[in-house]
């Protein structure tokens, strides 16, 4: 009882040095974040205007109005002192930045997580029976399929399966629009998991056929375990500890990383939002939802080297 | 002589059709004393159409909308003094009349019975109001140099107009006052920035950006930023502009290809912009719902007289020798595959008034020898040395056309030339402003009222907004002037037209070609008609 109390409390301790470790990087990234925005070159009040520009006079005002007339170091205080008040200011398009944010992120984080199951499932699955007949049939397929995964753009396997299975075969819808849902969202989840399937597929062959001639399978197997069960417990946990880092890693990837993706199907989705804000150089937007990104990228980093600890029981953290 | 515009015309005649069918249809009616709901309105049709848009980048409030994506859904949800129809005719709207004597002063009366959707009426202060707190300094609209030719405008110090150029005479009259007289005022009065407010904009002009409350067509019925605006006929319209569909929903995409997939798979009726990798096939996959006609974009590039060897009478030789060497007819057809077309003056075909035929444009003409010539002559007068540059944004698709042209600069002249791409637009728009072009550089305008002297004065009058190269001429300016104070728009275009005879000798901006509006529809719509602004007249759209 004892023991367990104090490695719940060690925990809870790892866990909040680990949640105070995200104050200096989040002060970090915003600053950083900001700074690349403001050396963009070009004036953002100016290209408003289009073609014409805008008159002296009114440029003026715009820029008053969003402090743009300030030096840098006020600008990026300016906006922190927004963020203590939970105001992350006004995009250029009038909204608030953080109602942006709020509509786009539940659909990029639906479209993340789909293709999170979907690599994770599928490449785990094949990995492993890959890896378990090493240099079949079976095998040696799937590792011409994963190559001509990583090797193409993924902007053409979008462009491909949004032509192929959208327009010709009309099995989906080609692109997302207003109508989120796990159907329509399903094409671009695939071809966003699509580059991490083949990793993650590689990855779980290699370390399964690895493991599968370790010392503890073959005593496992000796003492007369059940197949399946010395390939579950023995063989796929301890090959899982790689690939749940590359998940972990991935799901902060996938969601600043569907920025073509979200382009070619037409998701609302964050990265849309990310992209018409650099477009517009519009820092306050930019640096919210790069700063969100990176807390879901930190977030989920630390929910895997907790899952370690549940994979592996030799990593504890104390 | 006016461009014949294919699809234009198929469109004319499908409409001309359905007007015959719906005459013969109802005469039939009378004849067996039907009173059957279903044929009486054998008008509009019920079906929803959906286009294609971009999510508004500002609040939806007409001198706040300078760009196509609010603009789309301004002109369809409110009304103005006057519209325009697709050939970029100006007919009156909510205006009875536009009237003045000297073309400075005038007065403005407006229809009885027209309301706002939230049941308020038009009246003339809807107008005096929306136009006074447009021009404010202290608003710092960005269309607010639509008023700068009113009375009592100013950059420098807040000046309200209501008082100066604007007076409200009674609920149905007012007047305006220009700086100075301008024949073609009224032509510009269909535009977004004229449109009338209601009196609730003003208590939270925020609030309202959001949901618009207008006098047009359509009402918006819900927006759902960055996916869709779904709108509703509006049942108290009273104009010429009647929905003759159940509604309109504008999908907004971020990228053409996206919508171009989905009006090929049937999720899309019409498209109003084909991205530039459909270009060569889409006209065959479309057939005859394709669209390509010239549209109210000039495009062109700038060589200022700060530039070494382009001053004074040299370099007026070497700016013709210049648009001499490039083949615009290979370039349009070769690198945009048919969706430019060559041009042949300063402004645009769509326009009222546009020839192909002023003394002078056959500089425009690829003419090797000629070019070579003049080319010689500038060099008796001071050799040419250096490269010859043109300046372009890299981030709107111009690499293309920038190498064919100083390519074929290259090839004539033998001399060197080269494109100079900047990464962004508003880097590339920042140089110019600040006026650190050392060469040529790509500039393009897009009419925002079909009136000729909205392509000349504000780009190559003396010390104009966007006069990007400081062209000063004064033989130029007085005719504009001349133009602007005459009786017509017929008087006034013969005086512009001269206008452009100076520009053709001079050379401000070397024209290069109009774009090409390229649409489409899905067989799913019919009487697909685009207007002289790109924008396919959408109330027009019918669909089952």
């Amino acid at each position: 009882m004892a023991a367990t109390g104090r490695k719940v409390s060690l925990m809870a301790w790892y866990v909040a040095r680990r949640v105070m470790q995200l104050i200096p990087v989040f002060l970090g990234a915003t600053l950083l974040i900001y700074s690349l925005v403001f050396l963009l070159p070009g004036d953002p009040i100016q290209a408003l205007g289009g073609e014409r520009g805008l008159p002296p006079a009114v440029a003026d005002q715009l820029r008053a109005h969003y402090n743009l007339d300030k030096p840098f170091i006020i600008q990026y205080l300016l906006y922190l002192k927004g963020l203590l008040s939970f105001d992350l200011g006004v995009s250029f398009s009038g909204r608030e930045v953080s109602e942006i944010i709020a509509s786009a992120f539940p659909t990029t984080f639906q479209l993340a997580i789909m293709a999170l199951v979907i690599e994770a499932v599928f490449g785990v699955g094949v990995g492993l029976i890959a890896g378990m007949r090493k240099g079949g049939i079976f095998d040696a397929t799937f590792l011409v399929v994963s190559l001509i995964v990583i090797a193409v753009p993924i902007f053409v396997i979008g462009f491909v399966v949004q032509f192929v299975f959208g327009v010709k075969l009309g099995w989906f819808p080609p692109t997302v629009g207003s109508d989120v849902t796990f159907y329509t969202l399903l094409a671009p989840a695939i071809v966003l998991g699509s580059v991490s399937f083949a990793y993650v597929l590689r990855l779980t062959r290699t370390t399964v056929a690895e493991n599968l001639s370790a010392d503890y399978v073959r005593t496992a197997t000796a003492k007369g375990l059940a197949r399946p069960r010395v390939v579950r417990v023995h063989v796929l946990r301890n090959s899982l500890i790689p690939v749940v880092t590359f998940l972990g890693v991935d799901l902060g990837a996938l969601m600043g990383g569907a920025v073509v993706t979200e382009g070619i199907f037409n998701v609302p989705g964050i990265g849309n939002a990310l992209y018409t804000a650099i477009k517009a150089q519009d820092s306050p937007s930019v640096v919210s939802i790069v700063t969100v990104l990176v807390i879901v990228f930190l977030i989920a980093n630390l929910l895997v080297d907790l899952l370690y600890a549940v994979l592996d029981p030799r990593i504890r953290y104390a | 002589m006016k461009i014949q515009r294919f699809a234009g015309v198929t469109a004319v005649i499908a409409a001309g059709a359905l007007a015959l069918t719906a005459c013969s249809s109802s005469s039939d009616d009378e004849g067996s004393t039907s009173t059957d709901g279903e044929t009486t309105a054998s008008g509009p049709s019920t079906g929803i159409v959906s286009v294609n848009g971009n999510e508004p980048q500002n609040p939806l409030v007409p001198a706040n909308t300078n760009e196509v994506g609010g603009g789309l859904l301004l002109d369809l949800t409110f009304s103005g003094l006057q519209y325009y129809d697709a050939e970029g005719g100006a007919h009156l709207e909510v205006a009875e009349s536009i009237e003045s004597d000297d073309a400075q002063n005038w007065t403005i009366k407006i229809k009885d019975g027209w309301t706002f959707s939230d049941g308020t009426p038009v009246t003339a202060s809807s107008f005096v109001d929306a136009w006074n707190w447009g021009a404010l300094l202290s608003n710092a609209t960005l269309s607010s140099y639509f008023f700068e030719s009113i009375e009592g405008f100013s950059y420098e110090e807040e000046s309200e107009l209501k008082g100066q150029g604007l007076e409200v005479v009674d609920d149905s009259t007012f007047t305006v006052k220009l700086k100075a007289p301008e024949a073609d005022f009224p032509l510009r009065l269909g535009y977004s920035a004229y449109f009338p407010l209601p009196e609730s904009f003003y208590d939270d002009p925020d609030a309202f950006g959001e949901a618009p409350i207008g006098n047009g067509p359509y009402l918006l019925d819900t927006w759902t930023h960055d996916a869709e605006a779904k709108l509703v006929p509006n049942p108290d319209y009273s104009g010429d502009r009647t929905p003759q569909n159940g509604g309109v929903d504008v999908k907004f995409y971020q990228t053409q290809d996206a919508a171009y997939n989905d009006l090929l798979a049937g999720q899309l009726d019409v498209i109003t912009a084909v991205p530039d990798s459909a270009f060569a096939t889409y006209q065959d996959e479309l057939g005859d719902r394709a669209v390509n006609q010239p549209s109210a974009v000039f495009q062109s590039f700038t060589i200022p007289e700060t530039v070494p060897h382009f001053e004074g009478e040299e370099g007026k030789l070497r700016r013709q020798a210049i648009s001499h060497a490039v083949n615009r007819e290979e370039i349009t057809d070769v690198i945009f595959d048919g969706t430019r077309t060559p041009a042949s003056d300063f402004t645009s075909p769509v326009i009222d008034g546009w020839s192909d035929s002023i003394p002078g444009s056959d500089v425009l003409e690829f003419d090797e020898q000629k070019a070579k010539d003049l080319w010689a002559q500038a060099d008796e007068m001071s050799p040419y040395e250096g490269t010859f540059t043109l300046a372009y944004n890299a981030d709107g698709g111009h690499q293309a056309w920038v190498d064919a042209t100083t390519n074929s600069i290259k090839n004539v002249l033998g001399i060197e030339a080269e494109g100079k791409p900047y990464p962004a637009f508003a880097e590339f728009r920042q140089d110019i402003t600040d006026r650190k072009m050392d060469g040529a550089f790509r500039t393009g305008w897009q009419a925002d009222y079909p009136a000729l002297n909205n392509f000349l004065a504000p780009l190559y009058k003396t010390g104009a907004g966007s006069n990007d190269g400081d062209y000063s001429s004064e033989e130029f300016d007085g005719l504009i002037d001349q133009g602007a104070a005459a009786d017509s728009v017929e008087d006034a275009n013969k005086f512009f037209q001269q206008a452009q005879e100076v520009l053709f000798e001079d050379l401000p901006a070397i024209p290069t070609w109009y774009s090409n509006v390229t649409g489409g529809s899905a067989e799913t719509v019919e009487n697909v008609e685009f207007g002289w602004n790109s924008v396919p007249l959408l109330y027009e759209v019918t669909k089952n």
